[in-house]
């Protein structure tokens, strides 16, 4: 039993655990003690993912693995939870009894995380995935007295239950039809049997389909816009973040190591899923009044852009995807993050996105940074976002995948359109009522150090972060 | 070459005094902007009075590797020189007639501004494919700004049409360059066009390119985000735009498309000449009948440019060097009609021409130096604008006699409509009081219109100091594209000279 290799999900359980009693017995007051205490273990969870036992490899059983791949994603978690935190912090303090329980709930919802990008076998994979799942659904009807936030859990709850159980019935059959759950005996089940097998066809499709529905890729993004636009928008942040970075490392691990040998199977519905989950993205979006649904289909539309690099396979593909999904929550926290700016005099939060008219001449730093977001988000050089949609490009034109990468590229073009509705609505119009002053320096300043990534100077962490997804991306195969 | 990393310098001098304008009051950005952009063409100046014609093919080399297969790799030749002097030059004139016609949110206007120059700089330096293009592509945003801020009426369509038509265009050209990089195995644009694709793979990269200079150029039909983005840009941007913007779509043909893809070039030469000649014959005809001085001169940009795509595709010298001077010559005077535009626009905020009239009573210098800007533009000898068309015009012949009898009437029509809108404007009785009551020139308008009209008179006067850098790159790029080039359609037969006696007996 080598214990020191999930010394990381153990820091986070126990301190769950006791988080939950202080917050139990001490109630309102314990609010900042939980929020800071959870903020502290996720780095030191952080911290603990460099150390050495991190590489051991398959662990407890061949039920998951310590390897560089999940400890990179596990990384994004930590870091990705620890803003979570930290900018519910001052949402929720002002006006909201049950403050003390939202770290312990994402800490629980990170351990899940932990081990869903480590699983490699189905059963700890779902497992895992059960845990993140149902942390997530109490935290999107957190504030349960909001009709709009109680409704987003409802529809979390009851669609992610049916998501759930399409998972299982996939992973029913792939264990009805090779006799194990484990990865690798898939993956060697596959070899032997070939695709022709239509109970490993079925099995595959099903157990896709629920992840495709825990990435929110189309036609398992139906939930997205809903829950993005009724939970509470420091979750959303959460929601738009940590579980996208887990549940994509998962369907990654789940594709290139388990359903490896049948990828010419898997390949056509994810080039499917990629690219329905660019358009819909982008077409979807143009009518939206609400920046948090917005910001949904944005991420619809991102997840489409990052399938492409799991399409594409390899360690090219795969090192695209982690490059992608790094890039990719440092533009859409920082996106959250002004829009937890976004209130009105009386300090009650604004979700419209014509409250953002003329806003760079009342808060001209607020719409920069806001306007980096979203042309990053866009893809448009020379911000940083233009970069990891070009490794993404550049696995599919390495693997002679010219089609999907055409298409996919003709999507970014429709995708600026509404990226551009922001700017213009900030740029170009005229002003309207300001919104109220202030907010925590410490969110000021997350939101400049985001600016800051995605602006041209990203493109010094081409080298280092290169190397990191490539290395994490090589203990795959 | 000197150790100082002057090209670096010229893209980063700029983006830094922008960075330092959005903090600055509307004066002290003004201030800021002119005084950096008459520092940076200083350092044009420099660049060009050290550059070796009979030197290296690059100079001024940088080379910095960022990882991911991407460097900062930084080199000029002879044709990127003089893209670049003509964006310095350009520069400080479009600073200079922002100072009075911006008064709302100036210090972001001067810093949209300094922050175009340094990604157009970027793109004539840049010697790695995805460098070239984040540059390439990156010049969207701040122009994109300047239209839809400070624009006219309809400006947010225009700045929409702007970045949409240009970004679709230049999207698949990614797809191509990540397929060349794969191909070749570097990204190195020195090494690219040198480097020989499969035939059937070049057709492909080809459209690709073609897509995204075609959108650029423009050419007809994807020209038509130009009247829109020309009439709502205001003044300065509308000079960027016609001045330097198009004619990154012809360096991007001269760069990518004819040295990496000769035999694919020359396939494609009977649709590009049918585009071209298209472009001359119907954007001349609808220039004609416009109202809006603007539009008249964004389409004429449509037409001139058609002459750039007619020359460079000749696969001659005479072509390119042609196709080159008319891209020079374009950007300075299409750049000075659309101010001479912003000069009388300021007074009488109206484009309509027909508000106007009989200017060349109460404005004559301004009718002046309008009157050799539209000399210029029509092509008289003397001027800019004949070395250009002439040579270009020679070029096509060899290869087409046709396509030159075309593109020739696009010097009558463009004759037509340029002499037509100065007749309105400038001649003709005083019916409008308003504009009969406008003062000429001032001193600063023309300080801006004057380094024009001597940089046009001498590119028309002695144009081999602006041919003398570009001489040797055309002829390494003529070497390059020799293998595929063209048989002209002209057949030159030697004639049999008659005997000296038989006419001398006839004579008698």
């Amino acid at each position: 039993m080598n214990f020191a290799a999930i010394l990381p999900e153990i820091i986070l359980t126990i301190g769950a655990l006791v988080l939950m009693m202080v917050a139990a017995f001490m109630g309102r007051r314990a609010s900042a003690l939980c929020s800071w205490s959870a903020v502290a273990l996720l780095l030191g969870a952080a911290m603990a993912l460099l150390g050495e036992p991190q590489r051991a490899g398959a662990l407890f059983g061949g039920l998951i693995a310590a390897d560089g791949f999940g400890a990179f994603g596990k990384l994004l978690i930590y870091l990705c939870a620890a803003v979570a935190v930290v900018i519910a912090h001052n949402w929720f303090e002002r006006d909201f009894e049950h403050a003390a329980e939202y770290p312990v709930l994402i800490l629980l919802a990170v351990v899940g995380m932990s081990v869903m990008v480590s699983a490699t076998n189905l059963m700890s994979l779902y497992v895992g995935l059960e845990l993140n799942s149902l942390a997530a659904y109490v935290l999107a009807s957190y504030r349960r007295t909001d009709e709009r936030s109680a409704e987003a859990g409802l529809k979390y709850f009851v669609l992610g239950a049916l998501a759930s159980g399409i998972l299982l019935y996939g992973i029913s059959l792939l264990y009805g039809f090779t006799g194990t759950t484990q990865f690798d005996g898939v993956a060697a089940a596959f070899l032997r049997d070939g695709t022709g097998s239509i109970g490993l066809l079925f099995g595959l499709v099903f157990t896709l389909a629920g992840l495709a529905f825990k990435i929110s890729a189309v036609p398992f993004h139906m939930w997205t816009p809903d829950v993005y636009e009724g939970a509470p928008t420091p979750v959303t942040a959460f929601f738009a973040s940590a579980p996208k970075v887990a549940a994509m490392l998962l369907g990654v691990r789940v594709c290139l190591d388990a359903l490896g040998p049948a990828i010419d199977a898997w390949r056509q519905i994810m080039t499917f899923a990629a690219l329905a989950s660019i358009f819909l993205g982008a077409v979807a979006a143009y009518g939206q009044t609400n920046i948090k649904r917005l910001l949904a289909y944005s991420s619809i539309n991102n997840v489409g852009f990052a399938l492409i690099g799991l399409v594409a396979g390899g360690v090219a593909g795969a090192s695209s995807v982690l490059f992608y999904m790094a890039v990719y929550v440092v533009m859409t926290l920082g996106a959250f993050l002004c829009v937890l700016r976004m209130k009105n005099e009386n300090g009650e939060p604004l979700e419209g996105i014509d409250s953002l008219s003329g806003l760079s001449q009342s808060r001209p730093g607020l719409a920069a940074a806001l306007a980096v977001f979203m042309f990053s988000l866009a893809g448009i050089p020379p911000l940083f976002g233009f970069w990891p949609k070009l490794m993404v490009f550049n696995a599919a034109v390495a693997e002679g995948l010219y089609p999907l990468a055409v298409a996919g590229i003709l999507g970014t073009v429709i995708g600026a359109f509404y990226y551009l509705k922001i700017i213009k609505v900030m740029y170009f119009d005229a002003p309207g009522a300001p919104y109220a002053r202030g907010g925590s320096g410490l969110e000021g300043a997350l939101i400049a150090l985001a600016a800051l990534v995605v602006s041209p100077l990203g493109y010094l962490l081409i080298g280092p972060l290169g190397q990191l997804t490539a290395n994490a991306a090589g203990s795959l195969f | 070459m000197s150790g100082i990393p002057i090209l670096s310098i010229l893209v980063l001098l700029p983006l830094v005094a922008g960075i330092v304008a959005l903090f600055q009051p509307a004066s002290g950005a003004r201030w800021n902007a002119l005084i950096t952009t008459l520092i940076s063409l200083g350092l044009g100046i420099w660049l060009w009075a050290t550059y070796d014609p009979n030197g290296a093919q690059w100079q001024f080399v940088e080379n910095y590797a960022i990882g991911g297969g991407i460097s900062w790799a930084m080199g000029i030749d002879g044709i990127a020189l003089m893209l670049i002097m003509l964006t310095l030059f350009l520069m400080p004139i479009c600073i200079g007639a922002s100072w009075r016609a911006i008064e709302k949110r100036v210090p972001e206007y001067m810093a949209a501004f300094l922050l175009m120059q340094a990604l157009m700089i970027g793109v004539f330096c840049a010697q790695d494919l995805l460098l070239f293009y984040i540059f390439f592509e990156g010049g969207l945003i701040p122009m994109y700004l300047i239209i839809g801020i400070w624009g006219g009426a309809e400006r947010i369509k225009a700045s929409y049409k702007f970045f949409l038509y240009t970004l679709a265009g230049s999207v698949l050209m990614l797809i191509a360059m990540l397929a060349m990089i794969y191909t070749a195995g570097t990204s190195s644009i020195p090494a690219l066009m040198a480097y020989n694709f499969d035939p059937s793979l070049q057709w492909w990269l080809w459209l690709a390119f073609f897509a995204s200079f075609a959108v650029k150029m423009p050419m007809w039909p994807v020209h038509t985000w130009l009247p829109d983005a020309h009439v709502q840009a205001p003044t300065a941007g509308s000079v960027i735009l016609a001045g330097v913007l198009l004619k990154m779509g012809g360096y991007g043909f001269i760069r990518f498309s004819l040295p990496m893809f000769p035999e694919a070039s020359a396939e494609f030469i009977p649709f590009v000449f049918v585009l071209s000649g298209i472009a001359v014959v119907v954007t001349s005809l609808i220039a004609l009948v416009q109202h809006d001085m603007k539009k008249l001169i964004a389409y004429s940009s449509v037409a001139h440019m058609a002459f750039v795509t007619f020359g460079l595709f000749a696969f001659n010298r005479q072509g390119i060097e042609g196709a080159l001077i008319v891209m020079l010559s374009h950007g300075l005077v299409s750049g000075a009609l659309f101010m001479c535009v912003g000069v009388i626009y300021d007074r009488l905020h109206t484009r309509e021409i027909a508000r106007y009239g009989g200017l060349a009573d109460n404005m004559p210098i301004y009718s002046l130096l309008f009157l050799l800007f539209t000399m210029a533009s029509v092509g008289l000898p003397g001027t800019s604008g004949f070395v250009g068309e002439f040579l270009s015009l020679v070029g096509t012949y060899e290869v087409s006699s046709w396509a030159a009898v075309v593109a020739t009437t696009g010097i009558i029509l463009g004759a037509a409509y340029m002499l037509y809108l100065y007749w309105r404007v400038c001649y003709g009785k005083q019916v409008n009081a308003d504009a009969a009551a406008m003062k000429d020139l001032s001193v600063r308008e023309l300080w801006l219109l004057a380094p024009i009209a001597a940089a046009v008179l001498w590119m028309g006067i002695y144009p081999e100091s602006f041919l003398k850098p570009m001489r040797a790159d055309v002829g390494r790029l003529l070497e390059r594209i020799e293998r595929a080039k063209p048989a002209g359609d002209a057949h030159l037969t030697a004639g049999k000279p008659a005997p000296v006696q038989a006419h001398s007996t006839e004579a008698h």
